[in-house]
């Protein structure tokens, strides 16, 4: 009440000495209240799209994203990557054999080597992935079976794990640990590198930890009843099904890395995007002296495990150097070129139609 | 049907043994209960009701289906979130409703009510809910009623209680209510303790107006005799009842509906697309679970080890995959049909309703009223109407009925002072708001009004001052807050200047007949003209039901008794009254004064104002013939203080004086009485006082003379008049006054004897009048006759046994009385006839013009007779004076026909032709899309009458009606009944398939108003059932304009641009899943986190699009107003058409697509999982859909910013405390640390980037082409609105703005908008060829306007806009070389003087001096399109070649010139 008040002597200007004003707060009327909220007047930006208005804005993005474009190219490049196929579909791959026989069921292990020549010498550090195609980690029921609670270390789960996990829950009565189909896929391939120069072959040191997140491996993974004694810990749990090993064993020499904190299960264990994958394996420490994989000849001796025969599967290894924008990927830079582009190209033409229509007389254009 | 109720026999003949055992249980008591829930019944009744709304059943559906494992997608708990959000939403504003309903119930239950203890043998204070059908319950005054109660005493001497009646039909006016005729002569003091008896009735129900029964069998009980529950008591000290029907079946609570509930046309749109939906949702399911089975099946045997089997280790074949997998999509593609969708619309709509009722441009200073939305959920058809039907009277006029002139015995009295009267009032508003400031504190005059009363005045004046209005409704206004509770009664209808001619005549004859009545001649020695004006003025007076009461006991009628009698109710009273002796006494003296005595027991025990002495002081005194002394005691006795002068005073004879100066107030059940009423007043014929059973009118010289009542024989629009039987005191002659409309008096007039002079006389009188008659209603005038007759005593036995007959009959008691009534009125004498006006309401015909400028076709239906309704369309530019008419009128069906056939021929051949004449009501694009066939709407009118309608509206000819119909620019129906109206509307919105608008004051708009698709009520002065049933109430006609172009185009747009916005947001969002199928087998997996998919809709992007919803303007509300072509654009549904829905959905997928594959090529074959390359996405799509809102908002207040950064925020914040709360509580998602890790990667930045930007660069460009190439009307209009803004910046005079406007472009096309004049500002005037402007400023603004300051200083700024304008134009006088020289004219002063007009006019800010505000300075109109415009430049430069350049020719004329002549102007013009 007030307000409206206050805002009829605003609007009158020249009223505020008049008496009676005073009692502006007894009249009592269903009169709106006169304030921008309510009428509606809010004070507002009214943007009106035209060729005019909108061209900066084209001309703009198209400048600021080609030199982005350019940048993001040049980066990607700049990253050199190596790409091994040893799946061995071909009968001329040194793993056709190791992929004829190989099923989940076998119990001995098929080695085949791969030997490959890198042109160009990797500096920095270097990341060793696996990459599977085809692999659908993505498929909802997969990705669904999985118990966290059991990989979190809860005792409770770890003896009866979640039903999502079925049908790999128990085997022979026991719980499974780690259950779910997830866990059963691991991939248990085992790769080594070899240096061959000179007739040596001298083999590359991997790295087997830092490969899995931080948050991983000390939050969301942890082993039943800490690191003690694994075997205790996990007793009364059946290993996998596909397992060749139960999961206190995938690592016996060091304890940081065995059980549900294996990096390598961790890193499975977040199951990819899209049906082609790869996934970090090791990691090729940067030397200070020299590059990290000099240029020349090399041996890739694989532990033939994995079947992907099945289902049309690919298995490659990558070697890769890294940049702060991640992998070699040149498709962000080519999109920041050709949206640019495009943007530059359409501020041309509504620089066109701008200078053709925008200076009629428009209100013409209302019908009656 | 009378329907015996044997349990109330039963009940009724000891109603107190039941209290008494308590078991009067089958009974209703009178406890209301109008909650509709428990606590108990709550949740199940509640969940119950919300499922019967179809999409919560389906989304509780889907919601469960989760709960089986082998289709679920989602948490079953988290998929139930969304569905229980909702319908809890719902649930809690159920129960605040329900508990807001139970406090006012609880509230009503416990109000105190006096009820008759038994066996404490006296009232008791109860409470309400206690009551019980049976008990009696004594009343007092400004008490409210309880239950309906059966009145069986009352305090009142004439054993009547008046009862307001506002809270059920929210009518003002008095009724008055009798006690049961068998309880009428009852000792004093009703004892209800030894009563014993049966009352009969009805079953309970809902007819307010309809009452029957019996009370011991024999007594007939009416609705006059039953008290309903919700009115108030009123001058009635105390009144004693018994209980018929209480609490959930009294006839309020049983009138009680709920709230009508209408479906929109953009919500019937919206449904299809939401089916459209659920089919597209269908195929995307179907199409991925068919997927789903070839993946499978491709693998053959050998699963995949990524193949889950079932829980149980068994192989699922793909065809059972699939189904499973179908189901599962449903789940997952829910999103799709937009859940919140439903709830979002009414959350928007409940905020438009509440703007709409802000906006105080839509309130009513004078009676205190905005407008109210009664539907809440079809505020967008307001912006999509094509037809409007208006009822005249109350709706177009002011329903302030002032009397104009009459004619009486053929002699006609033109009032002009009158006439110069009621000119003074439009006058009289300019002064005002010339010296309003100095008006307030001397405003109030009068000595009753309380001094916070008046210091009200003065501030209602004061923030009132800068509105535009006129000085009558000020005056009105001052006048209703004066005196606010009797209506018709400003002082416009009040105070008549008598024609003075008229008023000697009457003086004449009072005082002439004073000196026969003194001196006991015979009536008939007054000359017949002297006697004709007399008993006109008597019959003015007496004729109608109005009551008197004064001004400061408001309700408290005056009491003038003379003598108590009761209308004649049985023969024997007739008898009694009417013995030969006692008429032929010659003086009734000695007979009153028995009845004084034989009543004076009754009146002891009444509390009636005066001593049963002073009564009869009086009536000797007044038999008496003494004037001064009865005048004198009558100041004593009267209850209003003496001393005050009226303006009718004019120190004539002391009776007159006296009742000049007592202010009586009228209260009148129609204007048109109350008018009638105070024009005789005016002449000195006031009614002083009215009983049931007489009625007190003072006469010039004659002082006050009691009329006995005998019977009314009420107003019913059947007969079209109403009679009232009265004895006169004078020649005591049985006398009949009838008054009505001239058609149906006429015909009922006596026919003169041929013979002698006297007939001949009489025939002229007659032919006169019918002379006059017309010449009336060719004036716009409502007219009456009035006639008499007079009965001989035999005559009126043998009627008044027929009459009495009817009255007690049982059966087709209407119809008796109905008969009776024809039987009575026959062989009338004609005594006159008046001439009532009835005005305008403001900015009527602007507001036809504005209306009709939408694209709006209005039609008026209206009960006048046709002359009326002609000459008010006239005045209301409804009709223009240059078009032709086609008015059927027909006396059967064939020549019904025979003239639409004949219409149809004359339209076709003659307009066809040629088609300028014609021009289409809807642009083209309005056939392509709409239902109508083109067709043009040709410069015709139509009007026809009532049976003509009849005719017409027949089953065989009401396709030819319309077609002829729709081809008229106007149409006028007349004398058309309610039930035609709504037949009318039904017709024009059935066959022609369009949305139809009625709009009325009056109980006879009620059934059009229902049947329309929007009903609107106006709130005036003829009681509120037109309210009562309609979805919006506006206090005045003109409030319709804003009301439809500005708050009807803003819902719609604003609706349907937030509807396809919900579409294209659950489209595009679902979309993104659709795509990932591909790449995950077809395994209904989803890349987004299960809670962003749910919450997504819900909370992540809910609040823009509400915001934009409520606030979103696309064009300002001025230039909707000021372009009401604008409107045009609802009304072809352009903003939500149906391929914009597939534009959309094109739009929405091509966006998801930009969404999805970025992304995945960004991250393909890298080692990314599934939900940290899922939650960018997720981000790309909100931030997307935000922007896409941005680019679809057209205002942006810090709202629209706030709402959207508050959004994206959100997500932020709920991401990052997600994805931090709980590493293993999430499955199967498990997105523990994914965003801040996201957060720190560059790459999710740079697809942050540019991911949004190629989503939304198609549609960004095409809006600014769109913008460029082809704008809409709409963007057109926002243009003008920018431009406007940015060359005035808040202050239309300051010169330094037009420097500083920086942006070329605008300016330029500020400029450009000021060669097509503001329509707004023009004259109502459709003229197609007109396209040249005119300048034309009317009265004294006229003269004034070039030397007004705030336009001498603007003078500058509309040089430099002329100079600009110029070279704006010429670029297209480029284009058309034809009309090269048309800019020149932009360049002469006229069109300066146009744009500074434009300019001063726009009343952009508050502080325009009010004189330009109100004088808007007209223009013609020029219909844009350009090339008539074009031509129209030409035309302009060469009528100004031949004149000064320096002097314009347009302007330099209209100096001199009156508004009539300038339509004279127009046509010379469009000759041209």
């Amino acid at each position: 009440m007030m307000a409206s008040g206050y805002n009829a002597k605003e609007e009158d200007g020249h009223h505020s000495g008049a008496p009676g004003n005073g009692g502006a707060g007894a009249v009592k009327s269903k009169k709106p209240d006169n304030t921008a909220f309510k009428q509606q007047r809010l004070p507002a930006w009214q943007p009106i799209l035209t060729a005019g208005t909108v061209l900066p804005a084209f001309f703009v993005i198209g400048l600021i994203f080609i030199p982005i474009g350019i940048g993001l190219f040049v980066t990607s490049n700049n990253i050199k990557e190596f790409e091994i196929d040893y799946t061995g579909i071909e009968a001329s791959s040194p793993c056709y054999n190791c992929a004829q026989n190989y099923s989940w069921n076998s119990t001995s292990s098929c080695t085949c080597k791969v030997p490959f020549t890198l042109e160009q010498p990797f500096e920095s550090n270097v990341f060793m992935y696996y990459g599977l195609s085809n692999f659908y980690q993505n498929h909802r029921r997969y990705v669904k079976s999985r118990d966290d609670s059991q990989l979190n270390g809860d005792l409770t789960s770890l003896k009866s794990p979640s039903k999502e996990c079925d049908p790999y829950r128990t085997s022979d009565g026991l719980p499974i640990a780690p259950c779910g189909a997830i866990a059963n896929s691991l991939f248990n391939d085992t790769l080594e590198l070899y240096h061959l120069s000179n007739g040596t072959r001298t083999a590359v040191v991997l790295m087997k930890k830092g490969i899995a997140w931080w948050t991983d491996k000390n939050v969301k993974f942890r082993n039943p009843g800490g690191n003690a004694n694994l075997t205790v810990a996990f007793q009364g749990t059946s290993k996998p099904v596909n397992w060749r090993t139960p999961v206190f064993e995938l690592d016996p020499n060091d304890p940081d890395n065995n059980g549900f904190i294996n990096e390598d299960f961790i890193v499975w264990m977040r199951t990819a995007a899209l049906p082609t994958f790869r996934k970090l394996y090791r990691i090729i420490q940067k030397k200070v002296d020299a590059p990290t994989l000099a240029s020349g000849k090399y041996e890739l001796e694989v532990s033939y495990n994995y079947p992907v025969r099945s289902f049309d599967g690919r298995k490659r290894v990558i070697l890769s150097t890294i940049s702060w924008m991640g992998g070699k990927n040149p498709f962000l830079g080519i999109a920041y070129i050709t949206v640019g582009s495009v943007c530059f190209f359409l501020a041309v033409v509504l620089l066109i139609i701008h200078h053709k229509y925008d200076n009629r007389c428009s209100s013409a254009d209302i019908p009656n | 049907q009378l329907q015996v109720a044997t349990e109330t026999d039963a009940e009724s003949c000891d109603p107190w043994a039941g209290l008494q055992e308590g078991s009067r249980i089958h009974f209703s008591d009178n406890k209301i209960k109008t909650t509709k829930y428990t606590l108990l019944s709550f949740l199940p009744k509640n969940l119950f009701e919300q499922f019967h709304r179809f999409a919560n059943v389906y989304f509780v559906f889907i919601a469960l289906l989760n709960f089986v494992p082998v289709v679920n997608a989602f948490q079953p708990e988290l998929a139930l979130a969304p569905v229980v959000f909702i319908l809890s939403v719902t649930a809690i504003k159920d129960l605040w409703e329900d508990y807001r309903r139970h406090r006012s119930d609880t509230e009503i239950n416990h109000m105190d009510c006096l009820v008759y203890s038994r066996p404490e043998k006296r009232y008791l204070e109860r409470f309400w809910k206690q009551i019980r059908v049976g008990d009696f319950i004594r009343l007092r005054c400004n008490e409210i009623l309880p239950a309906d109660v059966l009145l069986l005493s009352s305090s009142d001497p004439d054993r009547l209680c008046h009862i307001e009646t506002a809270t059920l039909d929210g009518e003002t006016n008095l009724k008055q209510r009798q006690v049961v005729r068998s309880f009428f002569h009852l000792d004093c003091e009703f004892d209800p303790s030894k009563y014993n008896g049966v009352i009969e009735c009805e079953k309970p129900n809902n007819d307010l107006n309809r009452f029957r029964g019996y009370i011991g069998r024999k007594c007939g009980l009416y609705k006059e005799n039953l008290l309903l529950r919700g009115c108030t008591i009123r001058n009635t000290e105390e009144a004693v009842g018994i209980v018929i029907y209480a609490g959930h079946e009294t006839k309020a609570m049983l009138n009680n509906n709920g709230p009508r509930y209408k479906r929109s046309k953009l919500e019937r749109q919206m449904n299809v697309d939401v089916f459209w939906c659920v089919i597209i949702l269908l195929v995307m399911c179907l199409f991925t679970a068919i997927g789903h089975g070839l993946w499978l099946f491709q693998y053959g045997d050998k699963r995949p080890v990524f193949d889950v089997l079932s829980p149980e280790g068994a192989n699922v074949s793909p065809g059972l995959s699939a189904v499973y997998l179908f189901l599962t999509m449903i789940i997952v593609f829910q999103v799709l049909i937009p859940i919140s969708l439903f709830v979002s619309i009414e959350i928007v709509k409940i905020c438009q309703v509440f703007f709409i009722h802000q906006d105080s441009e839509l309130y009513d200073e004078e009676t205190d009223t905005h407008l109210q939305c009664r539907a809440l959920n079809i505020t967008e058809d307001l912006g999509q109407m094509q037809y409007i039907f208006s009822d005249k009277t109350g709706t177009l006029t002011e329903n302030k009925m002032v009397f104009r002139r009459c004619t009486v015995a053929g002699v006609e009295y033109s009032h002009d002072a009158n006439a110069r009267r009621l000119a003074m009032y439009q006058e009289l508003e300019s002064e005002e708001e010339a010296e309003c400031p100095s008006r307030g504190g001397t405003l109030p005059r009068r000595d009753s009004v309380g001094s916070h009363q008046s210091a009200r005045v003065v501030l209602r004046s004061q923030s009132t001052k800068s509105h535009r209005r006129t000085g009558s409704r000020a005056e009105a206004k001052r006048a209703s807050i004066l005196s606010k509770h009797t209506a018709f009664s400003s002082p416009m209808e009040k105070d008549i200047t008598p024609d003075p001619q008229l008023l000697d005549k009457v003086n004449e004859g009072g005082s002439q007949l004073n000196f026969i009545h003194f001196h006991r001649q015979p009536m008939s020695q007054l000359p017949s003209d002297l006697a004709d004006i007399i008993d006109f003025f008597v019959a003015l007076t007496v004729c109608n039901t109005v009551v008197v009461s004064s001004p400061d006991q408001p309700r408290q009628k005056v009491r003038m008794r003379f003598e108590l009698k009761s209308p004649v109710k049985t023969i024997e009273d007739f008898i009694k009254r009417f013995t030969p002796s006692r008429l032929t006494s010659g003086s009734n003296s000695s007979s009153t004064s028995s009845l004084v005595t034989n009543r004076s027991s009754t009146r002891g025990c009444s509390s009636a104002l005066s001593s049963p002495s002073a009564e009869s002081t009086l009536t000797k005194l007044d038999e008496e013939g003494s004037r001064l002394g009865g005048a004198g005691l009558l100041a004593d006795f009267s209850p209003v203080p003496p001393g005050y002068e009226g303006p009718t005073a004019k120190g004539g004879a002391g009776g007159v004086g006296v009742s000049g100066g007592a202010e009586l107030r009228y209260e009148a059940e129609s204007p048109d009485e109350a008018a009638l009423v105070y024009a005789a007043r005016a002449y000195k014929c006031s009614l002083v006082g009215r009983l049931p059973d007489q009625v007190t009118v003072e006469l010039p010289h004659l002082g006050k003379l009691g009329f006995e009542l005998l019977h009314t024989l009420g107003f019913d629009s059947t007969r079209k008049r109403m009679s009232v039987v009265v004895r006169h005191p004078l020649t005591d002659q049985i006398t009949v006054y009838t008054k009505g409309a001239d058609s149906a008096i006429m015909e009922l007039i006596k026919p003169p004897l041929t013979d002698n002079s006297k007939g001949k006389r009489q025939r002229k009188i007659l032919c006169k009048t019918q002379s006059y008659l017309n010449l009336y209603a060719a004036d716009g005038l409502r007219t009456l006759c009035i006639a008499k007759k007079t009965l001989s005593k035999e005559e009126y036995a043998c009627w008044l046994q027929g009459h009495l007959e009817a009255e007690t009959a049982i059966h087709g008691r209407e119809e008796r009385l109905f008969q009776s009534a024809l039987r009575l009125e026959t062989d009338l004498h004609l005594l006159g006839a008046t001439g009532i006006e009835d005005r305008l309401q403001d900015g009527v015909p602007e507001t036809i013009a504005s209306l009709r400028k939408a694209g709006l076709q209005i039609w008026v239906l209206t009960g006048d007779k046709q002359e009326t309704a002609v000459n008010i369309a006239y005045a209301c530019k409804l009709l223009d004076p240059e078009e032709e008419i086609l008015t059927l009128n027909a006396d059967s069906q064939e020549a019904c026909a025979a003239l639409l056939e004949e219409s149809l021929l004359y339209i076709q051949p003659a307009f066809h032709g040629d088609l300028s004449a014609a021009f289409p009501l809807y642009p083209p694009s309005a056939h392509a899309a709409g239902a109508t066939t083109p067709f043009l709407v040709h410069r015709l009118g139509l009007v026809i009458d009532g049976r003509t309608l009849a005719y017409a509206l027949d089953k065989s000819l009401e396709d030819k009606f319309l077609e002829v119909a729709r081809s008229c620019r106007s149409v006028l129906c007349c004398r058309s009944t309610p039930l035609q109206k709504s037949t009318v509307v039904k017709l024009v919105r059935n066959k022609l398939k369009v949305m139809t608008l009625a709009i009325g004051d009056g109980a006879n708009d009620v059934s059009m108003i229902q049947v329309a698709d929007v009903g609107v009520g106006i709130s005036g002065q003829e009681g509120m059932q037109a309210v009562m049933a309609s979805d919006f109430a506006l206090p005045r006609f003109q409030y319709l304009q804003k009301l439809l172009l500005v708050h009807g185009h803003w819902c719609y747009s604003r609706l349907a641009n937030m509807i396809l916005y919900f579409f294209y947001k659950n489209a595009m969002f679902v979309a993104l899943i659709f795509w990932f199928q591909f790449y995950c087998g077809f395994s209904g997996s989803s890349m987004v986190d299960q809670w962003y998919l749910v919450f997504f809709n819900l909370m992540f992007s809910a609040f823009p699009q509400l915001v934009t919803g409520t606030l979103d303007k696309d064009v300002s509300a001025h230039t909707l107003q000021a372009l009401p072509q604008l409107y045009m654009n609802g009304q072809n549904s352009e903003e939500y058409k149906p391929y914009m829905f597939w534009m959309n959905m094109m739009d929405a997928f091509y966006q998801s697509l930009v969404c999805f594959f970025i992304p995945y090529f960004a991250y393909a074959g890298s080692d990314v999982d599934l939900f940290t390359w899922g939650t960018p996405i997720t981000t790309l799509a909100l931030i997307t859909i935000l922007l896409h809102l941005g680019i679809e908002t057209k205002t942006w207040t810090w709202m629209n910013w706030a709402s959207i950064v508050f959004s994206a925020c959100l997500f932020f914040a709920v991401a990052l405390s997600y994805n931090s709360s709980c590493p293993t509580c999430y499955a199967p998602s498990n997105p523990y640390w994914t965003i801040q890790r996201l957060l720190l990667e560059p790459r999710f930045y740079l697809l942050c980037l540019v991911t949004p930007v190629t989503a939304l660069l198609p549609r960004y460009f095409y809006r600014a082409c769109q913008g460029s190439l082809f704008p809409s009307p709409t963007k057109v209009g926002r243009q003008l609105d920018r431009s406007w803004r940015q060359t005035h910046g808040g202050n239309i005079f300051s010169l330094g703005n037009l420097a500083s406007t920086s942006d070329p472009l605008g300016l330029k096309t500020a400029f450009a908008s000021f060669n097509n004049p503001l329509p707004r500002y023009f004259p109502p005037k459709d003229h197609p060829q007109s396209a040249h402007s005119t300048l034309t400023i009317p009265k004294d603004a006229a003269v004034s306007a070039p030397s007004d300051p705030p336009l001498r200083t603007s003078e500058d700024h509309d040089q430099s806009t002329a100079t600009d304008d110029t070279q704006s134009c010429l670029e297209v006088t480029k284009e058309l070389p034809g009309v090269t020289e048309g800019s020149r004219v932009v360049e002469s002063p006229e069109r300066s003087a146009l744009q500074r007009s434009d300019i001063g006019v726009s009343g952009w800010v508050s502080s325009t001096p009010p004189l330009l505000q109100k004088e808007a300075v007209e223009l013609g109109t020029a219909p844009p399109g350009g090339r008539s415009r074009c031509v129209a430049y030409t035309r302009n430069w060469e009528q100004n070649q031949g004149s000064d350049p320096e002097t314009p020719p347009v302007e330099s004329r209209t100096r001199t010139q009156t508004k009539q002549s300038i339509a004279a102007d127009y046509s010379e013009e469009d000759r041209l």
